[in-house]
């Protein structure tokens, strides 16, 4: 079954993950900035990674036939620095206009300070000033509840925004229902540890059913995995749900989200082969 | 929130078919790890606020429905506002309400 995986940190992964992804299916992935491991010392490791996602990446991933897109942002994990993050900001929007480029993410709150929430409201406000769709990191853990609704408050603070052009990711049970609730998207996220299983995530889809909701790996430097959402296919045709949902899951909700942005478009073949394969 | 749910189309016996042996396995690690750490301190748990919400969320698999949702909220940071300064980098998998009770 051919899907997207529309969070996957590939600057992490070797070649072997994007062979593997395009063996097992994969043809598009859209990998949001996000933090190193490790906090940059200046606004110009950001630069130099933004041309890594938006030059490089997008080649690297061609040689796979997988196609690659990239979200812009200074991550939830070093927005406390207000200093470094206004810096990051005013270089962002030069790279908005990349043919590979989305969106503003991840953007968001991790630890949930003050500084955290300023440095995310001023990226939906140059997401809004740049008409741009916007992909939001929730916090880890003990403070991914806190941190949902605050995400969430902050989000209604801005009357013009679209709730339908903003895709609330690592979603859980505690917090799926909020972020549905006022015309978000979703995103469940497989992580071994800290995100949810693909048990948990077809439990989920399970309780809330399939509207507006995407599944993604999440990849990165970390314990992760690149072949999590054939796992959650394997795992959602082991209880006997119909190819039809799980097509809509991992393929036609991220297309349907993704192609608000005039920048993606699956190629023409694939969807026909997927019509016709169903 | 009008949702249509998916229901799983695998029948109760099914679903124990299929799940029983994996949650066994589970069981055990986690019966495993807490002998573990009672041959390192027996008493240790009682003092580790991650071990007291850990021993709370055993007891939420006693309820008869919304163990998740339960348990979900048992881990997480109950309170509303914004840190003002940040604190460390990381999340610890439990709140510690126990220390915010001692000083309160």
């Amino acid at each position: 079954m051919k899907y997207i995986d529309h969070h996957a940190h590939m600057v992490s992964r070797t070649t072997d993950d994007y062979q593997h992804m395009s063996l097992s299916g994969c043809v598009a992935v859209t990998e949001p900035a996000f933090w190193a491991g490790w906090d940059r010392s200046h606004a110009d490791g950001f630069e130099d990674y933004f041309r890594q996602l938006t030059d490089f990446e997008p080649k690297r991933a061609a040689q796979y036939h997988i196609q690659h897109y990239a979200w812009m942002a200074m991550n939830p994990k070093e927005a406390d620095d207000r200093v470094l993050s206004r810096e990051v900001l005013k270089r962002i929007p030069k790279f908005l206009d990349r043919p590979t480029v989305l969106g503003i993410g991840e953007i968001g709150l991790n630890r949930v300070t003050r500084n955290e929430i300023e440095t995310y409201t001023e990226q939906i406000e140059l997401a809004l000033a740049h008409k741009q769709l916007i992909l939001i990191h929730t916090p880890h853990l003990e403070d991914k509840l806190k941190g949902t609704k605050i995400s969430v408050d902050v989000l209604r603070s801005f009357p013009t925004l679209e709730p339908g052009r903003v895709l609330v990711d690592h979603a859980e049970e505690h917090t799926l229902g909020m972020i549905l609730d006022h015309g978000y998207w979703a995103g469940l996220t497989l992580y071994p540890q800290t995100k949810v299983s693909a048990q948990r995530a077809a439990d989920i889809v399970e309780r809330f059913g399939a509207d507006r909701i995407c599944i993604a790996g999440a990849c990165d430097w970390g314990p992760s995995d690149s072949m999590a959402v054939p796992r959650f296919i394997l795992e959602m045709r082991r209880r006997k749900h119909s190819e039809a949902l799980i097509h809509r899951l991992v393929f036609e909700n991220p297309v349907q989200f993704l192609s608000q942005s005039s920048r993606f478009r699956i190629r023409p073949e694939l969807e026909r082969q997927e019509v016709g394969t169903r | 929130m009008s949702v249509t749910p998916s229901p799983s189309p695998l029948s109760p016996r099914e679903l124990v078919d299929e799940y029983f042996i994996e949650n066994r396995t589970k069981v055990l690690e986690i019966a495993a790890f807490l002998d573990r750490l009672d041959r390192a301190d027996p008493s240790y748990a009682s003092r580790d606020f991650r071990m007291k919400a850990f021993a709370e969320a055993l007891a939420g698999l006693s309820l008869t429905s919304g163990r998740v949702d339960h348990i979900q909220q048992l881990l997480s940071d109950p309170r509303e506002g914004p840190l003002d300064a940040l604190d460390r980098k990381s999340a610890l998998g439990a709140y510690d309400r126990w220390s915010e009770e001692a000083r309160s």
